[in-house]
């Protein structure tokens, strides 16, 4: 397996760790100012002890009996200068990136449930960039490029694998469409290909290109596209943004929003009131919730999307396959599932689970395309609420009410988007007003009629 | 998985019979309208956590149109009328208010 070696083990910093040995050293000689500096993680207020070869070793010697929480467990404070809510992948990276682009480290990060336990966590880990609108491909390029070296960054190995994305075209529309985010992509400057059915076969060897029904026509490939470790990616936001003072407050449902005339006071929850004047909703299937609680509606409606994985089995498949037609999406995970993502419901929908003909019209299809998985036990199957928009692109912007901002309407692929949509969401809450990476995604161009339309680009029923 | 009853036909079945159009008793703007009422039109959707209207079609079936009230957090589905109505029938709001005694209507 071509790219598995990469991927490293577990929650103890594996292949990324080894990279900060000499830092590390270093740092021993030169105290706690010689961490900070080696690691380029801003004010380390609370001490996070980091990961290494050498921590590994040190415990090892003393039973392990120095391991520290991952992320601290505060009760929440009276006031804040910024509440998330929200403790997903993309609350986190927004927290994570206001304490170390902005300096703002007084945030709270509220979850009713526990972190990373929504979408992020059922997910089917896809990272790609190549879309095709302009805004899309900027800040979806933003987030694949930022995931490159995110284990590093965090100290936390999420397991990134660049194991290359591929996306067949079984149908001549699809084909088209293909080519023409192919040509975008160049000139985004975005590394692409689009490949021939000889070169998918040489790339994925167990695929059956001959149809009948589903033909395999051609593809797009995307080298340097892949899978992350999804946990991995919300517990290293948490962990170096706890370090820094961000406080992570779990099972703190939020129950209203305090406003006066001018604007956002502080919000209620399960754990008390908590004061602030920058509240950011960053809950995905549930934004039309919060909107209503804050007196405002989302131009979202949130479904069920299914994913399913098989039963362990010997290196098959070192890429991502997308089949967009059938709503087929696989790679295969380091432990050895076949991890198959299908497609959304078409009702409105809050409970987490799906209805069962997807999931059969999912394997059905992508049985014709490999074969070999037909004779696969499904070990699981579970469903997250996606909150999909009119054209299928993001919302991040600020909010008919002052002081509440909204990250929300990912749909159904907003995994790979975590760190940039982070990253943008951090700048707008710290400015107040989005910058260039968010300022197409605004509400606002529902009114306008300023769509970014990635709903015709992917060339499907949606 | 949903069980729907096709208030046109009369006949139950499983939601692969059916394809569910989203929300009911939307008002059409067009032409002469505002920028706002438009985009409410097109994209701002209800997307309640509890009791929605929603509009179904009896797709392998009689291959017409009808409304269902559902419950969108426990898939409950309160009951079935005829989408020539712009009204929730009484006798839906009875069935939905017997199992949903703080439910009220929207205005």
């Amino acid at each position: 397996m071509r790219d598995y070696g990469r991927a490293g083990h577990g929650c103890v910093g594996g292949v990324s760790g080894l990279r900060h040995e000499a830092a590390l050293i270093e740092s021993r000689t030169g105290g706690l100012l010689g961490i900070r500096e080696a690691t380029g993680i801003r004010g380390m207020a609370m001490g996070m002890r980091r990961y290494s070869a050498f921590a590994i070793a040190r415990e090892a010697a003393r039973y392990h009996t120095g391991w520290e929480r991952a992320w601290r467990s505060p009760q929440p404070k009276a006031e804040y200068d910024a509440i998330i809510v929200g403790a997903g992948g993309h609350g986190l990276a927004t927290a994570y990136y206001l304490a170390k682009n902005h300096g703002i480290t007084n945030v709270a990060v509220v979850e009713k449930g526990w972190l990373g336990g929504g979408n992020t966590g059922r997910n089917t880990t896809i990272i790609r960039s190549n879309y095709l609108q302009p805004s899309s491909m900027a800040v979806f390029e933003k987030s694949r490029s930022l995931y490159e070296d995110l284990s590093q960054q965090l100290n936390y190995n999420i397991m990134f694998s660049p194991r290359g994305v591929l996306m067949l075209a079984q149908t001549e529309h699809e084909k088209r469409a293909w080519e023409r985010t192919w040509h975008a992509n160049r000139i985004a400057g975005i590394e692409s290909e689009l490949v021939t059915p000889e070169r998918i076969k040489e790339i994925v060897p167990i695929i059956e290109t001959g149809g009948p029904r589903y033909p395999v026509l051609g593809g797009l490939w995307q080298p340097r596209g892949g899978t992350a470790r999804h946990d991995a990616v919300a517990w290293g936001y948490a962990r170096a943004a706890s370090a820094m003072g961000v406080d992570i407050i779990q099972q703190c449902e939020v129950t209203g929003v305090d406003r006066d005339a001018d604007g956002v006071t502080g919000i209620q929850t399960t754990k008390g009131a908590i004061r602030t004047k920058k509240l950011c909703i960053v809950v995905a299937g549930n934004s039309g919730v919060l909107a209503d609680m804050a007196g405002f509606r989302l131009p979202v409606e949130s479904v069920a999307l299914q994913a399913l994985v098989s039963e362990p089995i010997k290196p098959c498949m070192d890429c991502v396959v997308m089949a967009n037609t059938v709503h087929g999406y696989m790679s295969q995970s380091d432990k050895g599932e076949m991890v198959i993502g299908g497609g959304a419901d078409g009702f409105n929908n809050y409970t987490q689970r799906g209805s069962f003909q997807h999931i059969e019209e999912t394997v059905r299809a992508l049985i014709e395309t490999f074969p070999m998985i037909s004779r696969l036990k499904m070990l699981r199957q579970w469903g997250g609420i996606v909150d999909m928009t009119g054209d299928r692109s993001p919302i991040i912007g600020t909010t008919p009410v002052p002081g509440v901002f909204i990250n929300c309407g990912w749909g159904t692929g907003g995994f790979k988007a975590i760190p940039g949509s982070g990253w943008a969401t951090a700048e707008m809450v710290a400015d107040g007003a989005p910058r260039a990476l968010a300022a197409p995604f605004s509400l606002d161009r529902f009114t306008e009629g300023r769509m970014i339309d990635e709903s015709v680009a992917a060339a499907v029923a949606h | 998985m949903l069980k729907l009853t096709c208030p046109n036909c009369g006949v139950t079945g499983e939601e692969t019979e059916f394809h569910p159009g989203g929300e009911a008793h939307l008002k059409r703007f067009g032409p002469g309208s505002s920028d706002d009422e438009f985009r409410d039109y097109l994209f701002q959707r209800v997307n309640p956590r509890g009791v929605h209207f929603e509009r179904w079609r009896h797709q392998y079936g009689c291959g017409k149109w009808f409304h269902a009230a559902r419950c969108t957090q426990t898939l409950e589905v309160f009951g079935t009328y005829t989408a020539q109505t712009s009204e929730i029938p009484q006798n839906i709001i009875d069935a939905i208010k017997s199992r949903r005694p703080d439910w009220e209507p929207e205005a």
